[in-house]
């Protein structure tokens, strides 16, 4: 019932539509069930009349004609059921599928970072699709059966009570053994659902991968967990079988024994001449229509239960406040930025993590300047720079921009803003012209290509057969490293952002185009911040302000003269560097 | 593979695709038969209900045989009992085989995916061969479990019903039976929409998962570009088609039930009227017409069942069809049949006149030859997309090459089996991948010949053990997909560790270092240089500093060997190196000048 209230708001919009739903099922089952009371008259009338020939053929053309007609006018009532609630369920689907991605797109990286994407994908699925089940089936054949079963019930016991109550007897079994046989079938779903996902992320996992597992010649070992994970659904699956195979006899079995009493004893009535044998055609006709909505019920209850559940567990995913968003601080009015930015005293640790990734950073980034930030392997650069897109919240200290905090900024104008190039690059199974006009609205030619000059892709798409319609593979895999971190360098370009941040993304591009590309990025970023994280001095040296980040804090800072003469980190990286090439002239 | 694979349909029945269907049945085929036979006697026992009707109503209650009725209904019983007993058996059984079959077929496809080579890997996307392995395998499951069986099940029930009603009254048993081919045309006009409503029903769907798979994976780049409202009406569209297409399908089924049962209400209609006929004349009893109206409404259900199992049929066609057209795709790159035994390469390489492309003859690389001496270092440089990590995919067989022969130890690679060619080379790839799960095993991938010391002393030389040590749980802790927890430098060096914890014969480190600082990288080449004394090793990388030890140095430059030798031969030579090298060496002559 849980299900139902969460379901309220969805259900509310479709009301007058389900409402003449729960019409047409009352009435297609008030024409059907006078089915069998208009057969047993039939038979009665035969059994009456054998010797009047003329009289019986006429009311029996009658008979006929009326269970055809009433056959007729409740089909079509049966249809619009359909069409009303089940259309409906289906429009809730699609309701419930459209908030979910909404949801999704309002979560930060932390919520994706810790959740898997194959859970999210079977929450999209099985979940929603569990959901669709209990609102359509699930509210139509329920309310079906009970309708049935109480104009059936009451057709009945006015015929005969006393044979109504002996033919009931069973029923109620039936009821309670699928309701209880249900239970046991939802924990083992559960169950083989768990062990149905593990393998599922597998099969994920391994796939991936692929690239390591072959090259590590690890294939037999990898089909050796994905036979135990298998194994155990296979078994997860019999437990199951076993008790669902229980379940359908044991039904028939008892409605099978329904029908049996009905004959004994209403056999033993017809021969006392206390019912008629139309009356007992009735029963047994009424019996036949009832096994279903049994069945049904039990049936329901299970697709309501992991409806519920389903439910339950969107629902909280849903309610999920995404950490990151537009607040009532955020003010409306700011719809540009310059490119001013400053930490204050800003400290930050991860969600999962035990040691703080940022401690008490203090920097000033004016408008229009270049910082570059080197440091170790871990340091926290790029947790540093992630700030600023606030693809994380900083948890202490304040960061503003142009001398407004960073959360005062509506997100989407902070995110027009701003071109990030990611250390890790993610392309589109898409041809290279969409992956770089990504960010933006209108889609021109001439901008295209010059910002893939400005990062030298234009180079290498001349080469292509297909120039800049060339798809790409998934995640870019039919790419050369470089070509992949050329390209997500000019979809930052094209947005033609105020601050740029390119987070390592030369590593794996040579010298020699490297130097191009940053030359050319200079006069494009002439009026932008730019912030660039390198492990090169090559690259960073020409910036107007360096940080060396150590464990988290900034421990030099200055350009690149003055970091040479402290004879710091940063001095030594460079005599490193620069040792190196000395060392090739000898 | 490609998006129409999600567009198959298959027919409802397609004999070439059953009968390979059945094969996987064949180690099961006394439990078959059993099912089967099972099926049968269920099926008949079923039919015979009606008769009994006949008989309880004419035979006894008729002539007031109380004690007659008593027998009839106790054998009713009994025969109730053995049905609902061999039910069982039978339902279990089916179940059972159809578990079993569709878990060989599930451990096919995925040993089968496994020997597939990179050029398969490069067309289909991840998604769609998960669903392979997955959602397709299970529909078959139904097919298997209860399709098969059912079909003789159900054709056994027809058979009784149509011998019990013409052996009772021939007359109604052709009145009964006269609506058939109404009923075949509204089924077959049925199955041609649903049909057409069920194909763009998996389109979408198929959609829809792509999308949703690949916008949760790059959900970032959604965010930092502000794609969100774009992303969300794209996916409102197909998410809207995927609703349209179901309700479409809703109205044929909303529309078939109710004629179904109206066919069925004339079926009643004319038994009534018949009947008429028949009692003024006396060929006709009470008992006959309670049977026939009980042999209708049974002789219905499984043809209402139809669309149903017209359903299951059908998707399963459609699965069987993709699985097998997978099962079919043989691009796999195959070891000879008598390969030669390499146990430890002496670390020889020789490429000769070597040519590749990744699509037809858009050649990568153009007539390549080189040869790497045992013990050696050799650095290959060059820009970007020049074709290095191409090279390395070639040594390592990940593809076939088109022209010209890669030898190792003078023995052709094609001749070696894969197993002991990838044990020779330890690869540090330039794309990292971790997998879920903990440090230990994204190190040793499993394997127990690599004891935890050996993972952590790799791990120490590569400089990345202090930082394991330091996460909760240490060398057991936890990996987050594709390690997004850990810094890109972290994830570089753990996938080094993974390496050397295989201790190869030849080590190839394809920018193995790219996103390590330089102090960290430093230290792994010392300590490295142990390792590396007698073993041949190739080097690729941007920053010339980390190729300077290198024996030999190949320029690269669009697919063609450009120059190679030594630093000072090339220094000599004036090409492309010296230019990379100035442009390196000029920035820091002139840093080192301020
Ligand atoms: N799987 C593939 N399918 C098709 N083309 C590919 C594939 N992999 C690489 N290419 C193409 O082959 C060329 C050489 O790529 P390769 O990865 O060998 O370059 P690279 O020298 O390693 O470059 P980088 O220094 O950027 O890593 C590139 O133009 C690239 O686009
Ligand atoms: N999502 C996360 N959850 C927990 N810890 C994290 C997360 N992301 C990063 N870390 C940790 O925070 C520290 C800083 O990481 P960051 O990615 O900022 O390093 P980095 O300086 O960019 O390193 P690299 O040069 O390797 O890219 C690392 O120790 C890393 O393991
Ligand atoms: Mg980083
Ligand atoms: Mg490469």
């Amino acid at each position: 019932m849980k299900l139902l209230y969460h379901l309220l708001p969805y259900l509310q919009k479709y009301r007058s539509t389900l409402s003449w739903g729960l019409v047409t099922i009352i009435l297609a089952n008030l024409l059907g069930v006078v089915l069998p009371h208009f057969i047993g008259n039939a038979i009665d009338t035969m059994q009456q009349l054998p010797k009047d020939g003329e009289k019986l053929l006429s009311e029996m053309i009658w008979y006929s004609l009326l269970v055809i007609s009433f056959t007729i006018m409740s089909g079509v009532f049966t249809y619009y059921t359909r069409q009303t609630i089940i259309v409906v369920s289906r429009k809730i689907e699609f309701d419930l599928r459209n908030t979910f991605l909404s949801f999704l797109q309002q979560q930060p990286l932390s919520y994706f970072q810790k959740t898997p994407t194959g859970d999210l994908m079977a929450h999209a699925t099985n979940d929603i699709n569990a959901v669709r089940n209990a609102l359509g089936p699930g509210i139509m054949y329920p309310i079906d059966s009970l309708m049935t079963l109480v104009f059936s019930l009451m057709f009945m016991f006015v015929k005969s009570w006393t044979l109504t109550l002996i033919a009931l007897i069973p029923l109620p079994l039936v009821s309670l053994a699928v309701y209880y046989a249900g239970k046991t079938i939802h924990t083992k779903s559960i169950e083989k659902q768990e062990t149905y996902s593990k393998l599922t992320t597998r099969a994920q996992e391994n796939l991936s991968g692929i690239r390591v597992v072959k090259s590590y010649v690890r294939e037999e070992y990898e089909i050796g967990l994905f036979e135990k994970l298998s194994t155990s659904y296979l078994k997860k699956n019999l437990e199951l079988a076993k008790v669902q195979s229980l379940m359908w006899p044991m039904m028939f079995l008892l409605v099978g024994s329904s029908i049996l009493l009905t004959i004994y004893f209403g056999g033993l009535k017809v021969i006392n001449n206390e019912i008629t044998i139309g009356t007992l055609t009735a029963f047994l006709a009424y019996l036949v229509m009832l096994i279903w909505p049994m069945i049904a019920f039990g049936w329901v209850i299970n697709i309501l239960q992991q409806g519920g559940a389903s439910m339950g567990r969107l629902q909280k995913i849903i309610d999920r406040e995404p950490e990151i968003k537009n607040s009532t601080d955020t003010n409306y009015v700011i719809t540009d930025i310059d490119g001013e930015i400053e930490y204050k005293n800003v400290s930050f640790t991860h969600e999962s993590a035990n040691r703080t990734a940022l401690k008490n950073i203090n920097l000033k980034i004016s408008k229009g300047s270049t910082l570059a930030i080197v440091g170790h392997t871990g340091s926290g650069k790029s947790t540093l720079i992630n700030l600023i897109p606030r693809l994380y919240d900083i948890t202490e200290g304040n960061l503003l921009i142009d001398g407004n905090d960073i959360r005062t900024i509506p997100l989407e104008t902070l995110r027009t803003k701003i071109g990030y190039v990611s250390q890790e690059t993610f392309l589109f199974s898409d041809s290279i012209a969409e992956n770089i006009f990504y960010g933006v609205e209108d889609k021109k030619t001439d901008e295209l290509i010059s910002s893939a000059s400005v990062s030298q892709i234009s180079v290498d798409v001349e080469e292509f057969q297909n120039k800049y319609e060339t798809i790409i593979g998934e995640r870019g895999i039919t790419l050369s490293g470089g070509q992949k971190q050329r390209t997500s360098i000019a979809r930052a370009i094209i947005k033609n952002p105020k601050i740029l941040i390119i987070d390592d993304a030369l590593s794996a591009v040579d010298t020699y185009t490297e130097d191009k590309i940053l030359h050319r990025l200079r006069e494009v970023m002439k009026e932008r911040t730019s912030i660039i994280i390198s492990h090169r001095i090559s690259t960073v040296k020409d910036a107007n302000l360096i940080i060396v980040l150590e464990n988290g804090e900034i421990v030099e800072k200055g350009t690149h003269d003055e970091l040479v003469k402290l004879n710091g980190i940063y001095s030594d990286l460079y005599s490193k560097q620069l040792l190196e090439q000395e060392l090739e002239k000898l | 593979m490609s998006m129409q694979d999600d567009e198959i349909l298959g027919k409802a029945y397609d004999s070439n695709l059953m009968m390979r269907l059945i094969r996987y049945l064949r180690p099961y085929k006394w439990q078959v038969t059993g099912a089967i036979v099972l099926s049968m006697v269920v099926a008949l026992l079923e039919s015979v209900r009606p008769f009994f009707t006949k008989i309880a109503v004419d035979d006894n209650i008729a002539k007031g045989d109380k004690e007659g009725l008593l027998y009839t209904t106790m054998l009713f019983f009994a025969v109730l009992m053995i049905r609902g007993v061999m039910q069982f058996f039978n339902a279990y059984l089916t179940q059972w085989i159809g578990q079993k079959t569709i878990y060989d077929l599930r451990i096919e496809i995925y040993r089968h995916l496994q020997y597939r080579s990179l050029r398969f890997f490069d067309k289909n996307p991840i998604g769609r061969l998960i669903t392979r392995v997955t959602n397709d395998v299970e529909v078959l499951n139904e097919m298997f479990s209860s399709g098969i069986v059912m079909v003789f099940s159900d054709v056994f029930m027809i058979i009784g019903i149509v011998w019990l009603m013409f052996s009772m009254n021939w007359k109604l048993a052709i009145i009964t039976l006269s609506v058939l081919p109404f009923l075949f045309y509204g089924t077959f006009l049925f199955r041609k929409k649903a049909r057409e409503a069920y194909r763009e029903v998996r389109l979408q769907v198929a959609k829809i998962n792509t999308f949703m798979q690949e916008h949760i994976s790059g959900m970032l780049v959604d965010q930092i570009f502000n794609r969100q409202k774009k992303s969300f009406k794209k996916f409102e569209y197909i998410n809207g088609a995927h609703r349209d297409a179901n309700i479409k399908s809703i109205f044929y089924y909303a529309l078939f039930y109710p004629s179904v049962d109206i066919i069925g209400s004339v079926v009643v209609g004319l038994i009534i009227w018949y009947s008429a006929n028949g009692i003024i004349e006396g060929t006709v009893t009470i008992g006959t017409i309670m049977a026939f109206l009980q042999f209708n409404e049974m002789f219905w259900r499984p043809i209402r069942d139809l669309s149903e199992k017209y359903n299951i049929m059908q998707t399963a066609m459609a699965s069987s069809e993709r699985i097998f057209k997978l099962l079919d795709d043989k691009t796999a790159i195959i070891d000879s049949e008598n390969p030669v035994s390499l146990n430890k390469t002496k670390g020889k390489i020789e490429f000769k006149n070597v040519w590749f492309a990744y699509n037809d003859e858009e050649w990568i690389l153009k007539n390549i030859s080189l040869t790497i001496f045992p013990g050696e270092t050799i650095a290959i440089v060059g820009h970007t997309g020049a074709g290095k990590t191409t090279i390395i995919n070639l040594l390592d067989r990940m593809y076939d090459i088109q022209k010209g022969e890669i030898l190792i130890d003078g023995i052709n690679i094609k001749n070696v089996s894969q197993v002991d060619l990838r044990k020779n080379i330890g690869l540090v790839m330039q794309d990292v991948f971790l997998f879920s799960g903990d440090v230990k095993t994204n190190i040793d991938l499993g394997n127990e010949e690599i004891s935890i010391d050996k993972v952590k002393h790799s791990a120490e030389m590569v400089g990345v053990k202090k930082f394991i040590d330091s996460l909760q749980g240490g060398f057991s802790g936890e990996v987050k997909e594709r390690g997004s927890t850990f810094s890109v430098g972290q994830k570089q060096l753990i996938s080094f560790a993974r390496t050397l914890a295989y201790n190869p014969q030849i080590l190839v480190l394809d920018e193995a270092t790219s996103s390590v600082d330089t102090e960290t990288e430093i230290l792994i080449q010392q300590a490295i240089i142990k390792l590396l004394q007698d073993r041949t090793s190739i080097v690729i990388a941007h920053r010339l500093s980390t190729i300077q030890r290198a024996d030999k140095i190949i320029v690269m430059h669009k697919g063609e060997i450009r120059e190679s030798g030594n630093h000072q031969e090339l220094l000599a030579v004036g090409g492309i190196y010296q230019k990379l090298y100035q442009l390196q060496y000029k920035e820091q002559e002139k840093a080192s000048l301020n």
